[in-house]
């Protein structure tokens, strides 16, 4: 009764091309993004997450058209996220067949944009991002980081992810900046805060080294859904072997 | 202008694409349009109406455009389609906005009650409810062809239908209580849920939408 747990593979993009690499280093190209997107869809993937790592404007366009392959073959959600700034930006997205955008940097800089594209496409489409950060320079637990975990903000992830909610979000994404890379699990009790903070659901994301990990984000951490890149890109796992563990341990996975 | 198979009906609410994707996978040889045109909305074989965002926005927009009438005639003549709040807007009063639906039904969109969304288990449900959850069929139907009970179909709303006539719905799903999850009646069926994002048992109702004799 209620949900399947979702897992929803991540996949880098840089100028056009999906890619693999090590904290962002070495990045190598991955292969076609629509033959990759394919392989984790066959294998049972629940939703597929694209983040545009471009790092200038100039080839920012070159997702639309990933996006527009991807969404003519593969049916399952897509959630496209990065460098989005605008309410044109999550337009131009929509349009090109996502479902889903993220929005990270911008929430912090610009709070209206998530009000505006909400408002305007509906809650269901509108997921931010938020990387959080242990700080004990703070009155409380968790900072958001913007900028791919650079810049603190001061503010606190867990009132953040009510505000972001009360403006609009229809999803969060929570990244734990210790966690990610580091292969020794989700931050579940960031996420536990969170989770138990809001009413929409959240996915996990960062640290993910194993497949246990997977169902602790779920039942410790209390996601309704676990996004996961490296397991997946290396071949250390398929998604429908997470599965299999995941409903081996008690949840209902589809 | 041809006769389209499918009419896609736009309203100006969302992306569309998806629908007319999902479509063209399974029925790559026939002929396929998103349209705001009512006179080919009027001559299409089938219609298809989808609908994303807010219901009091859809149905603006909806109104905006002239379309209520075709949508409406539809219903009555050739086989219908409704996905999402285009299931919605067919019934007479939505909490959301506290607008009135199209009204081709008896019944009322309700919020998910906050105070009810807790599983067996005791822990909180979301809303919206969001992600694959089984649909269990309660009628015996063409469009559920080579679709097994309990299927997982991809949810994404915060409302559901419920009609006046429970014997409209074709469809339940429990989240944590059974809501209607699909309707059928006549020449209409409609969902809840979005095929177009339900991997293999989403294009399998959209082929047996295109096959569809009622």
């Amino acid at each position: 009764m209620g949900c399947a747990k979702r897992i929803i593979p991540c996949l880098d993009v840089t100028d056009g091309r999906v890619v693999k690499g090590i904290n962002f280093l070495e990045l190598r190209d991955a292969g076609d993004p629509v033959e990759i997107a394919q392989r984790y869809n066959d294998q049972g993937a629940d939703e597929l997450t694209f983040l545009d790592i471009t790092a200038t404007s100039d080839n920012r366009d070159l997702i639309l058209h990933i996006i527009e392959r991807v969404a003519e073959q593969i049916f399952i959600p897509l959630t496209v996220g990065g460098g989005v700034r605008k309410v044109e930006d999550v337009r131009r997205l929509l349009n090109a067949g996502a479902d889903k955008v993220s929005i990270n940097t911008t929430a912090v800089l610009n709070p209206q944009v998530v009000e505006d594209a909400a408002g305007r496409f509906g809650s269901q489409c509108i997921v931010v991002a938020i990387d959080a950060k242990k700080v004990d320079n703070q009155p409380f637990e968790w900072e958001v980081f913007t900028h791919g975990g650079r810049n603190p903000t001061g503010l606190d992830a867990v009132k953040w992810a009510q505000k972001m909610v009360s403006l609009g979000a229809g999803e969060l994404l929570v990244t734990s900046m210790d966690r990610d890379g580091t292969k020794i699990g989700f931050n579940n009790p960031l996420n536990k805060a969170i989770s138990d903070a809001v009413d929409v659901p959240l996915i996990a994301s960062g640290g993910v080294g194993n497949l246990q990990h997977l169902v602790d984000g779920v039942t410790i951490g209390g996601a309704d859904a676990v996004l996961a890149a490296s397991i997946f890109h290396y071949g250390e796992f398929t998604v429908q072997q997470a599965k299999d563990y995941m409903r081996e341990h008690g949840l209902e996975m589809r | 202008m041809s006769r389209l198979q499918v009419a896609i009906v736009d309203y100006g609410m969302g992306n569309l694409r998806s629908v007319a994707n999902a479509f063209k996978a399974v029925a790559p040889s026939i002929s396929i349009a998103v349209t705001s045109d009512a006179e080919q909305i009027a001559q299409a074989e089938r219609v298809v109406f989808p609908g994303q965002g807010a219901m009091p926005d859809c149905i603006r927009e909806l109104d905006a455009r002239h379309l209520r009438q075709s949508v409406l005639d539809a219903t009555q003549q050739k086989p219908f389609f409704g996905i999402c709040i285009g299931l919605q807007m067919l019934f007479e009063h939505s909490e959301e906005g506290d607008v009135p639906g199209l009204g081709v039904y008896p019944g009322e969109v309700k919020r998910f009650p906050h105070e009810r969304m807790v599983d067996v288990h005791g822990a909180k449900l979301k809303v919206p409810h969001m992600g694959w959850s089984q649909v269990h069929q309660t009628q015996v139907h063409a469009m559920w062809a080579e679709i097994p009970d309990q299927a997982r179909f991809y949810y994404v709303h915060s409302y559901y239908v419920v009609p006046d006539d429970a014997s409209l719905t074709a469809a339940t799903t429990a989240y944590p209580f059974d809501f209607t999850g699909a309707i059928a009646r006549d020449n209409v069926f409609a969902v809840q849920f979005h095929p177009e994002k339900s991997a293999n048992a989403g294009l399998q109702l959209l082929r047996n939408f295109v096959n569809w004799k009622p």
